[in-house]
């Protein structure tokens, strides 16, 4: 009986399935799948009358590109986005967790969410596992307190930053940054910078590539601008195209299988059970 | 070519008034990053080959692309005897050719991987100053222009390598010859309203 029954945790930090992990691999010899990591370029800025965020979108596994427009601007909060670096799964999950509590939380307190909320919330989350959960996060939104933007990183800890940049692309993000940055930009300004600064990793930085996500935060209002730039376009397509006309494929051999003879139909079988 | 002039010893500033940029014969400027011992005796083939070459007597004197050519054969055949020269080298130079003035800019690193490029960076250059290099270098630019271009890559630089400090060398190499200007530091801001009390927004967290 004990065998099958989970026993209820003694609350701490739960590693039972890590046991597990470990005898898998050394005694069946099990190879542990990879994991698809986002080896990326995420961006934030504080501009005059909000936040602006910025993305690439290629996902990595190894030396592959996964998925060539994927999105990491993920939605926590109708006034909050995130931009996730590090593990996909892990900053799906969180976010996706965090956005969740959130909106219970909202029912909960009849008000819009607060920037710190999310904050606490994931980087508690992440503490708690000892930054096993790699997620690299630039958080913004607008609030009834202003603008903010902070940083979480893998192990938990936060920044409170003007412009953040994190990802295999950040130091070529960051260069941007740190030679353009001023207070008090537009938002034309902001967009700009943003773009420019992602497309600094884009073409700099092997690990981000494709497109240039950017979401824009204001007080009232959120622009999720999917795909603002575009500066990887195929550059040949076939004018032919891609068709495939009959006799263009040699046929070496052709055999032709009756299947009528094979289906046998019995009649007054059981009615099905109503 | 600029650099700074710090020096470490592991994450001691040791050195704070180095001089990483050196000329080599009338023609050319070489600037180093790595270890600084193995520059010294890089500096000192390169003055056995100038001399060499100067008693040659045949009113001809070694150009950028032969130094760095020289350089390269150096560097690659230490590393095939797994005995490296632990440095990345930046050659730069001017040359009268056939052609006319011939400018040249090429680095070579400890492994011995050497390249020709319009713009060349050096360790944590590589990530912060390329990207800047990349987008807003073009040809014909004044000394003046080069100059602010180059003084962006180092206040950024500045700001996010650990192991820079804020007193920086110019080095110009024309047909001329070469001029090494002294040292002076770059102005820093801090002022922005977000890095006063960060923890505004969220009383007790950082």
């Amino acid at each position: 009986m004990a065998g099958y029954m989970d026993l209820p945790t003694k609350g701490g930090f739960d590693f039972g399935l890590c046991r597990r992990n470990e005898s898998l691999a050394e005694k069946k010899g099990l190879k542990i799948p990879g994991f698809l990591k986002t080896g990326t370029t995420i961006v934030g800025l504080v501009f005059k009358d909000g936040v602006v965020l910025g993305a690439d979108t290629r996902a990595t596994e190894g030396p592959i590109v996964a998925d060539k427009n994927c999105e990491k601007i993920h939605f926590m909060a109708p006034n909050i986005y995130c931009c996730g670096a590090g593990t996909a799964a892990d900053t799906e999950a969180v976010t996706d967790m965090v956005s969740s509590q959130l909106q219970l939380h909202r029912y909960a307190t009849g008000r819009e969410s607060r920037v710190v909320t999310a904050l606490t919330l994931l980087k508690s989350h992440l503490f708690k596992y000892q930054g096993h959960v790699s997620a690299a996060l630039v958080l913004g939104g607008v609030d009834c307190t202003g603008p903010h933007l902070h940083t979480v990183y893998p192990h938990g800890s936060t920044d409170t930053l003007p412009f953040a940049t994190m990802g295999s692309g950040s130091l070529a993000a960051m260069s941007v940054f740190e030679s353009k940055y001023k207070e008090g930009l537009t938002r034309e300004e902001g967009i700009d910078l943003v773009a420019q600064a992602i497309s600094a990793g884009v073409f700099n930085d092997l690990g981000s590539g494709s497109n240039v996500d950017v979401c824009v935060i204001t007080k009232g209002k959120t622009e999720y601008l999917r795909n603002h730039l575009l500066p990887n376009p195929r550059t040949y397509v076939s004018s032919k195209g891609y068709s495939f006309t009959k006799g263009q494929t040699e046929i070496l051999y052709t055999k032709v299988t009756q299947l009528k003879p094979k289906v046998d139909v019995s009649e007054g079988g059981d009615a099905m059970e109503e | 070519m600029a650099s700074d002039t710090g020096a470490s010893y592991g994450s001691t500033l040791r050195y704070k008034s180095v001089e990483r940029i050196k000329a080599v014969g009338k023609h050319s400027l070489i600037g180093a990053s790595g270890e600084f011992s193995d520059f010294q005796e890089i500096l000192r083939y390169l003055d056995e080959l100038t001399l060499s070459d100067h008693m040659w007597d045949d009113g001809n004197s070694l150009g950028p692309k032969e130094i760095h050519s020289y350089l390269t054969r150096v560097m690659y055949n230490r590393r095939n005897k797994f005995d490296p020269l632990w440095n990345s080298l930046v050659l730069g130079g001017v040359k009268k050719g056939p052609k006319g003035e011939e400018k040249y800019l090429g680095m070579v690193n400890m492994i011995g991987t050497h390249f020709e490029e319009n713009h060349i960076a050096t360790g944590f250059g590589n990530h912060l100053a390329i990207p800047i290099l990349r987008a807003e270098w073009h040809e014909d630019m004044t000394f003046e222009e080069a100059v602010k271009l180059v003084e962006k890559c180092l206040l950024v630089l500045l700001y996010r390598d650990r192991s820079s400090i804020n007193k920086f060398q110019i080095a110009k190499i024309t047909t001329e010859g070469a001029t090494i200007y002294p040292p002076y530091s770059l102005k820093t801001y801090w002022g922005f309203a977000h890095f006063e009390n960060p923890a505004q927004g969220a009383v007790g967290s950082w």
